[in-house]
């Protein structure tokens, strides 16, 4: 009976927690003269792929799809080579410093955008990088670097040393030894890094806002933002409005789920920038 | 590492700069992006930055001038007050609703179990920028669910604007944020509480413990460095909530009453171009955040050792 009542309450909670993301969907699906009607639409019967049209026509869409892309993906592949060069350092070496370094890495991952955007802002505006996207990528990966270094860290720690040691009795040099045999146990947190570092960068908001101020060179985050800052003085066609949240939103979502497990345990055990 | 070898003259040397080139384009990168920004804040933050500057003159050295003109100002406090009543309140709410999720995913059967964790999973993957244009469609003054909702509820709320007055405009990004944020304290605490063993379980039942001890005596003391963990972290995050109270200004509230430190170095420094009292402000939000983060590091290096 009691098992019950907590089930119900579960399934409700679910059903809140959920809500604003289907209404997105439904929203999206619903043309705009049905979302001005007093009473709400609650299933998109009768919706169409209008409005997703209507949203990418103008090109400006894929012109920020095209920016995120740039700037997600130079972030993800710097930020991989710098991040498991310092974890192969600081896992299969020891040298002076690496304390220190373990807890500057710690450190600098909690430092906040926040604190930091206006001098960032007078760096990239002295180095010509304003509006670029190798500007904000730099941002990023320096942002995100410290967190996958201490990931890969737990990757490279857990393929043991002597694996390489043994292959090098077999003739095998240093490095021959950990391309042919360390590395490709690696991939999976190789991955998961990626995807992390990803992540960050295809949603980062407050850098990009401060940096990327010419329309020309938005991601999609400031993308969508215009929809709603353009539209204040006169009525938003939600519907349109939430199709852009989709497009932005559904191909994060997805490779969230893929990285969600790791997300929580590194979370609380290697700590993360929200 | 390989101590049997015969010594080797070149090798040795090598092997001793390898793990310095290896941490070198990492070092640089953060060096370049993040450290290079915090001196040039700290000394600007020294400096007169006015009109003069703009175009070119060299700043004045003023010491703390800009840091006391900024703590004398009744408005840099009030944001300051706002941000932190803001940040707590929060934080309380996601922890309360963290525990309460944790516990009910585990007395509840597996499909719903799973059922709940799905839900919040599209929560937390949703981009923050996604979830705030939802958010604001929702709360929408004209056609917006919730007005709706409360109208039918018997609560006449049609046409009326959450975003205006400044308290409700805090409690529409308290509920904002903490659907954004429930979803990890939830799964982390349930990961702690799966670490519970079924049989102390058991045998404090047959030991006569009610529902509540077990959960004051046992569960509680065995998760309490997660919910510790997790709740410097909240803090440490709910702090510094800057593109959700932006996007929520976006919709037409006034700024100058719902600014929090993030809004408020944005407008002095974006704004008005005011370089010196933005940096000012700035490191006062990185100390705050490196004194709160302190605790949080000591923890993961004593873990990280054991």
């Amino acid at each position: 009976m009691k098992r019950t009542l907590l089930g119900i309450l579960a399934i409700v909670i679910a059903i809140v927690w959920v809500f604003p993301v289907y209404w997105m969907l439904n929203s999206s699906l619903l043309p705009s003269v049905v979302l001005e009607q007093t009473t709400p639409t609650l299933l998109p019967i009768g919706g169409s792929l209008k409005n997703f049209a209507s949203v990418t026509e103008d090109g400006s869409f894929f012109q920020a799809l095209g920016i995120s892309l740039a700037v997600a993906g130079l972030a993800v592949a710097c930020c991989l080579i710098f991040a498991f060069l310092a974890a192969l350092a600081i896992s299969r070496f020891r040298f002076k410093g690496r304390r220190s370094f373990v807890l500057a890495v710690l450190f600098i991952q909690m430092l906040p955008a926040e604190g930091m955007f206006i001098a960032q802002y007078k760096l990239m505006g002295s180095l010509g990088l304003l509006n670029s996207v190798i500007g904000v990528s730099i941002i990023y990966i320096a942002a995100v670097v410290p967190f996958t270094i201490w990931m890969l860290r737990g990757f490279v720690a857990g393929v043991p040393a002597d694996l390489e040691e043994a292959a090098m009795v077999d003739g095998l040099s240093r490095t021959q030894a950990f391309l042919r045999i360390t590395f490709p146990l690696l991939a999976p947190g190789l991955v998961a890094s990626g995807v992390y570092a990803f992540l960050q960068a295809w949603n980062e908001f407050t850098v990009a806002l401060v940096i990327l101020q010419d329309t020309e060179t938005q991601t999609l985050p400031l993308w969508l933002r215009g929809f709603i800052q353009q539209s204040s003085s006169r009525a938003i066609d939600w519907g349109e409005v939430m199709a852009a949240s989709t497009l932005v939103a559904v191909p994060v979502i997805i490779f969230f789920l893929f990285v969600q497990g790791r997300m929580t345990s590194g979370l609380v055990s290697g700590a993360v920038k929200g | 590492m390989s101590t049997g070898a015969p010594p080797r003259p070149r090798r040795p040397l090598r092997r001793l700069l390898t793990p310095y080139t290896l941490l070198l384009p990492a070092v640089l990168i953060v060096l370049l992006a993040l450290g290079y920004p915090i001196v040039w804040q700290f000394i600007t933050s020294m400096q007169h930055f006015g009109l003069a500057q703009q175009f070119g003159q060299p700043p004045e050295w003023v010491w703390f001038d800009n840091y006391i003109t900024l703590f004398s100002n009744p408005e840099t406090w009030l944001v300051v007050g706002r941000s932190v009543a803001f940040c707590l309140v929060t934080a309380a709410v996601t922890m309360a609703f963290g525990i309460g999720l944790a516990l009910l995913m585990q007395a509840v059967s597996t499909p719903i179990r799973i059922t709940l964790q799905i839900a919040l999973l599209l929560a937390w993957a949703t981009p923050v920028v996604a979830a705030m244009t939802i958010w604001n469609w929702i709360f929408d003054w004209r056609r917006g669910f919730v007005n709706w909702l409360l109208t039918n509820l018997g609560i006449p709320s049609q046409g009326h604007n959450w975003l205006q007055d400044p308290l409700s405009f805090f409690a529409v990004a308290l509920i904002i944020v903490v659907w954004m944020s429930v979803p990890f304290a939830a799964f982390a605490i349930y990961a702690g509480l799966t670490q519970v063993s079924d049989e102390v379980l058991e045998a404090a039942q047959l030991d006569g413990a009610s529902p509540w001890q077990r959960v004051r005596f046992i569960i509680i003391p065995i998760i309490k460095p997660v919910i510790g963990i997790v709740m410097l972290l909240q803090i440490i995050w709910d702090l510094r909530v800057f593109a959700q109270i932006k996007l929520l200004q976006d919709r037409g509230s006034i700024a100058s009453q719902t600014d929090v430190l993030g809004t408020f170095i944005y407008k002095l420094g974006v704004g008005s171009s005011d370089f010196a009292m933005a940096s000012a402000m700035s490191i006062f939000v990185l100390l705050l955040t490196i004194a709160l983060s302190w605790a949080y590091v000591r923890n993961l290096l004593k873990e990280d050792e054991s």
